[in-house]
């Protein structure tokens, strides 16, 4: 018989009531008197299970609903309907049981105490959280070791650099060693060396801990390196529960080609270009071409070999279009 | 137990740390506290002097010894949480206190008192310029002083959970400012930081010992300056353990409802 699910969602949804009016002082006064209430479904039903010590992508365009259920699963919202189990707790009832085994990071938001260095905040969450003194300093270096924190934990979280802040914000969150971690969008803003940094990070810590991860992002590398099941949602439904690759190339069956050419080639090689694939777009002098992704090697082989080449770069499509894809139903 | 008393010690030197960043504007808002009982204090010596030298009882002497305890008790009773409040609320960092295994109070309760430990020297420092110059006339009764501790705590008690209740209104509203305000206006006439209450009309009087804002600041004030019989001072003992009891009560029934909301809402 298969463990128990860490996370177990059937037919979760929620609805808020907002109030809404036209522009304008008439509509101002207006709404003084009357509010029109409009409910807006932010997740609209879903239904899924995550093994312990799964890692899983959780995607969706901006809205979509992702942030909304990382809520609900972290205790932070009610839901309107629908039943929610994590690691046997109902998350908005906010046990002090539950509240140990998780945590949750945003991204866009941190809990680390502004003026003082991270170590004294970490100190601060080892009360909280009851951690045993040796656990707490076998975690600590443990983590100072994984994320290479050693000089940083000793500065003021506001003279940090925003990725040496994230990644303390990432080690005070996991200092009570979670059973489950949510992650939102852990890694935005962040340059692309500390992108991987802290998603090597990531993924060493669910080996290491058994620990069970929903990560939302919007880079799709995120995805990729840490996930192999990814789940999408958009309009707050479940439109995809699968593996990444089966997502990946069932709905990118191209890539792109961005292309920039030596200034002195002549207008007929840029022309030329749509030889190669499908012109998708051509802006100051750099052609778009989607190639099927099969072809990729060697069209870009065959254009560096014919044509004067400054720049080439071979993208997939932006997770924004893959999940916009799978959303539209659109067959590869 | 133990492990909330971790909690504190550990906050209490977070708190502590970051407080000393801010040490300037700390001085500031205490510059305050001291400058409103100096303001009252003059007014009501001229007044005073003007009416042949007492008002209600009250000589400039007297005047001073009320207005320079008003401002100690108010040091160690104030707090602001109610200003913060929504902002917590508008900008989710409430959301992490809820992710955290601890009601979200006792942070609060330690910024509290870490703030008030930062300013304490130089509040007994200016107290004590005030007595140099305005000579207040104290006459003080040592029971009724001994009390006074106890008095002082309870009131500091039931200021905080009151306030902390009423700044939970902004889980319902985002017109916190006019509650504040509404609040305030209250506190500053009938809880005597602007005039002895006695100096009232009755009706306010009365208003003051039914509301909770008598006990907050005036009668640690008119217990520790011997204006008590045995008696008021145990009347007044109780009424802050029964403001207490209350508020402790209205504090989780209000703070459940608000969690309610907020998680129905979202931040």
């Amino acid at each position: 018989m298969p463990p128990d699910p860490a996370i177990r969602l059937r037919e979760l949804s929620k609805t808020f009531t907002a109030t809404e009016r036209e522009s304008g002082m008439g509509a101002a006064l207006a709404s003084l008197v009357h509010r029109r209430r409009q409910e807006v479904v932010a997740v609209d039903g879903i239904s899924f299970d995550l093994a312990p010590g799964e890692i899983v992508g959780f995607l969706g365009p901006n809205g979509a609903g992702k942030t909304t259920t990382l809520k609900m699963l972290s205790g932070l919202l009610h839901a309107s309907g629908g039943e929610l189990s994590v690691l046997g707790h109902v998350p908005w009832k906010r046990e002090k049981a539950f509240l140990r085994k998780i945590t949750l990071v945003m991204g866009q938001r941190n809990q680390l105490v502004w003026d003082i260095p991270a170590a004294d905040s970490f100190e601060l969450n080892r009360a909280i959280y009851r951690i045993p003194a040796a656990d707490f300093r076998a975690t600590v270096s443990e983590l100072t070791d994984l994320l290479d924190l050693g000089p940083i934990l000793r500065k003021p979280v506001r003279t940090l650099s925003l990725g040496e802040r994230m990644k303390c914000e990432v080690a005070a969150a996991l200092l009570h060693r979670p059973q489950v971690v949510f992650l939102d969008e852990p890694t935005i803003g962040l340059d692309v060396t500390m992108q991987r940094r802290i998603r090597a990070f990531i993924a060493e810590y669910n080996q290491r801990s058994g620990a069970t991860v929903l990560l939302t992002s919007h880079y799709m590398a995120d995805v990729e390196a840490l996930c192999r099941r990814v789940i999408v949602i958009h309009h707050g439904r479940l439109l995809f529960d699968g593996e990444l690759a089966a997502l990946v190339g069932k709905f990118t069956a191209h890539k792109t080609i961005v292309v920039k050419l030596d200034e002195g080639a002549d207008a007929a090689a840029g022309a030329g270009l749509a030889a190669y694939g499908e012109v998708v777009s051509e802006e100051d002098g750099a052609v778009t071409l989607r190639v099927p992704r099969a072809e990729t090697a060697r069209v870009t082989g065959r254009i560096l070999a014919d044509l004067p080449v400054v720049d080439l770069t071979v993208e997939d499509p932006p997770i924004e279009e893959v999940i916009e894809r799978v959303f539209a139903g659109e067959k590869p | 137990m133990r492990g909330l008393a971790e909690v504190y010690r550990q906050q209490f030197r977070t708190t502590f740390a970051s407080f000393v960043q801010y040490r300037a504007s700390i001085f500031i808002w205490m510059i305050d506290r001291i400058l409103d009982p100096v303001i009252y204090l003059v007014v009501w010596s001229v007044v005073s002097r003007s009416t042949g030298g007492s008002v209600g009882g009250f000589t400039p002497g007297r005047f001073a010894a009320y207005f320079i305890t008003t401002m100690l008790v108010t040091q160690v009773t104030y707090t602001w949480v109610m200003f913060e409040y929504e902002y917590r609320i508008r900008h989710g960092s409430l959301s992490f206190a809820l992710l955290r295994p601890i009601h979200p109070i006792h942070t609060d309760l330690v910024d509290n008192i870490s703030s008030k430990l930062i300013t304490l020297p130089l509040m007994i420092l200016a107290a004590a310029a005030l007595i140099v110059i305005f000579k207040p006339e104290f006459s003080l009764v040592p029971w009724a002083v001994l009390l006074f501790v106890p008095a002082l705590l309870m009131a500091f008690a039931v200021k905080f959970i009151t306030e902390w209740t009423l700044a939970l209104s902004a889980f319902w509203t985002t017109r916190v400012s006019a509650v504040n305000q509404g609040y305030f206006v209250a506190a500053l006439f009938l809880s005597g930081q602007m005039a002895p209450l006695t100096l009232l009309p009755h009706p306010l009087q009365v208003a003051a010992a039914l509301l909770p804002f008598r006990w907050t600041i005036s009668f640690p004030v008119e217990l520790f300056l011997g204006r008590l019989a045995p008696r008021e001072a145990l009347i007044g003992l109780a009424a802050q353990a029964a403001w207490l009891v209350l508020g402790l009560f209205l504090l989780r029934t209000v703070w459940r409802a608000g969690v309610r909301v907020y998680s129905a809402v979202g931040a």
